[in-house]
């Protein structure tokens, strides 16, 4: 028989809509961005438009770590 | 002294240095079942770092991605957007997963499955999907040591013994010290991965056009249709970009050694923060797509992509940098391949052989077995390499259908408290068996969307319909806890 992992903390809602903000950027919006023109410093529009979500996402993601400490002081430790 | 000797004497020296960090990194430590797989569970941000590093920046990162980028074109973007997500998806799982491995002393996905669901031959089919998705991913290393020493030595070594050599050295310092050499000679291999990166990415560009900008400027010029998808492929579109993406992201983690590094990390907020700076290590990577479209106007016509890189790296610099440059891709190969050789040893010995076959082995034995597998699986991915032919990123998508198949048992295991074995097992099963035919008969990509992800989505689809229509009998765990709480009051 298994084992029910009933104390494990899921995320919450603030921190999940702040780490799908890089899969709207860098994922399904890739028909609006797959294109060459404009170049930006020089690269083709694509590539820097995924450069630069690669710089982005860690501020996503440090939202989401806000979130989530913000979320688990107010709940307290769950142990 | 030959321009080849010069390349192939550099290569041998960093190797080497890799290798002596290695074996020193475990000299003084008494290596039990724990210590070997886990490093003793005291790992910090920065090592942990490292060895993840380590372990995505492989082989393919190096000479793969280029190739792609090379013969391809646009598609290949798909490598940023899921190095970048796939740490998205793990600051959501991974520290999560911590806590469950501290608490039930985890080592393996499989040991996560076994105590999820309680079943052992779904922990063991498990085992076997991480097994064989790992055939492809080594193949694939070694296949790129190969490329790497022959085009060093300017054609005078082949692959064949290159690789054999590369298979040797990895054997013998994962034989003598698991997980903690692995991590350091890491260490290594990601400094010079990243001086390399850099330097081609920027001296190639340079070099031949006088700059990044007038090398974009030319090629979207001369090729503007390389740089979009679908590039110089008929049916890798939009659609093919989202669903690798997705399948990729999520896959990431689900390899079994990234899944058992997890457990090498100190407590769950070294995972996220981890999660937090580790996509700007993907930086590292567009410098090397630089190099791959570079190559596209200095080098046409290549038969093999995954040679563009480095012959373009050969008619750049001088053959001493050329040299550093295949000693980082060779450590950059090798890292991966132990790591993969560990951890399918582990698995074979631990959640296989022992739960299924001998369940009175000792921990003695069970270490005893693994290092043992370790010889084997060296040989038998050698001579996979050896007699395999596929482009780099072929290999490994091949082996990400495969394995992101564990992803549905992983995330509903957590999060999903009404998730059964049934529908794991079934889903699971649906989606090996949907990705294997769809691959094996030449359907990938399906109406444009990549099998893979098709593969999941039935696997998913399954699972949780299978949970639904069987739930769990009665007698649920949480139940039995809830009936042993109030008769203990």
């Amino acid at each position: 028989m298994g084992t029910m992992l009933n104390w494990v903390k899921t995320p919450s809602i603030r921190a999940l809509a702040l780490g799908f903000v890089p899969f709207l950027a860098m994922c399904f919006s890739v028909p609006l961005w797959d294109r060459v023109e404009p170049l930006v410093l020089g690269l083709p529009f694509n590539l820097f438009w995924l450069i630069l979500w690669i710089v982005l996402t860690p501020c996503c993601l440090w939202g989401a770590y806000r979130a989530e400490s913000a979320d688990s002081r107010r709940t307290g430790p769950r142990r | 002294m030959t321009p080849g000797a010069i390349a192939l004497a550099t290569i041998l020296a960093i190797v080497a240095i890799g290798a002596a960090v290695g074996f020193l990194a475990g000299a003084r430590r008494k290596m039990d079942l724990e210590q070997w797989t886990v490093g003793g569970r005291g790992f910090g941000a920065a090592l942990v770092f490292l060895l993840m590093a380590g372990e995505v920046y492989t082989t393919f990162a190096f000479l793969g991605a280029s190739g792609w980028a090379y013969s391809r074109g646009g598609p290949t973007l798909y490598v940023l957007a899921y190095l970048t997500l796939a740490y998205v998806v793990s600051f959501f799982i991974l520290p999560q997963l911590w806590e469950v491995g501290r608490q039930h002393r985890l080592q393996t996905q499989s040991d996560f499955f076994n105590m999820r669901y309680g079943n052992r031959y779904l922990a063991g089919f498990v085992c076997v999907v991480g097994l064989l998705s790992f055939i492809p991913y080594v193949q694939l290393q070694l296949t790129g040591i190969g490329i790497i020493v022959s085009i060093a030595s300017f054609d005078s070594i082949g692959r064949v013994p290159a690789m054999s050599l590369a298979v040797v050295l990895l054997v013998a310092f994962v034989f003598a010290n698991g997980v903690r050499a692995v991590a350091w000679v890491s260490v290594v291999k990601d400094f010079l991965m990243v001086i390399a990166a850099v330097a081609i990415g920027i001296g190639v560009p340079f070099a031949h056009f006088g700059g990044i900008a007038p090398m974009f400027a030319a090629l979207a010029h001369a090729r503007p249709e390389h740089l979009t998808m679908p590039g110089a492929t008929p049916n890798l579109g939009h659609g093919w970009y989202v669903s690798t993406v997705m399948l990729t992201s999520l896959g990431a983690y689900m390899w079994p050694h990234a899944f058992g590094a997890t457990f090498t990390a100190k407590d769950a907020d070294t995972l996220r923060r981890n999660a937090i700076v580790m996509p700007l290590y993907t930086l590292t990577l567009a410098f090397i797509f630089f190099a791959g479209f570079a190559a596209v106007l200095i080098v046409p016509g290549l038969k093999n992509g995954d040679l563009a890189l480095l012959t373009v790296v050969r008619g750049t610099f001088p053959p001493w940098f050329l040299g550093v440059i295949g000693g980082a891709g060779a450590l950059t190969a090798m890292v991966p391949a132990a790591i993969f050789i560990l951890t399918g040893a582990t698995l074979f010995a631990k959640n296989l052989y022992r739960p299924l076959f001998a369940p009175s082995m000792t921990d003695q034995q069970v270490a005893r077995l693994a290092r043992g597998m370790v010889i084997l699986l060296g040989a038998i991915s050698l001579g996979l390499a050896i007699y395999g032919s596929s482009t780099l990123v072929s290999l490994l998508l091949t082996g990400y259908a495969g394995v992101t198949q564990c992803f549905p048992g992983v995330v509903l295991g957590l999060y999903w408290k009404r998730v059964t074995a049934r529908g794991i097992f079934a889903g699971m099963t649906v989606g090996v068996l949907a990705a294997a035919w769809l691959m094996l008969t030449h359907r990938d990509p399906v109406f444009g969307v990549n099998a893979g992800f098709v593969a999941l989505c039935l696997n998913f689809a399954v699972a949780v319909a299978g949970s639904l229509a069987y739930p769990a009998q009665q007698t649920s765990p949480v139940d039995r806890a809830r009936t042993s709480q109030l008769a203990r009051r």
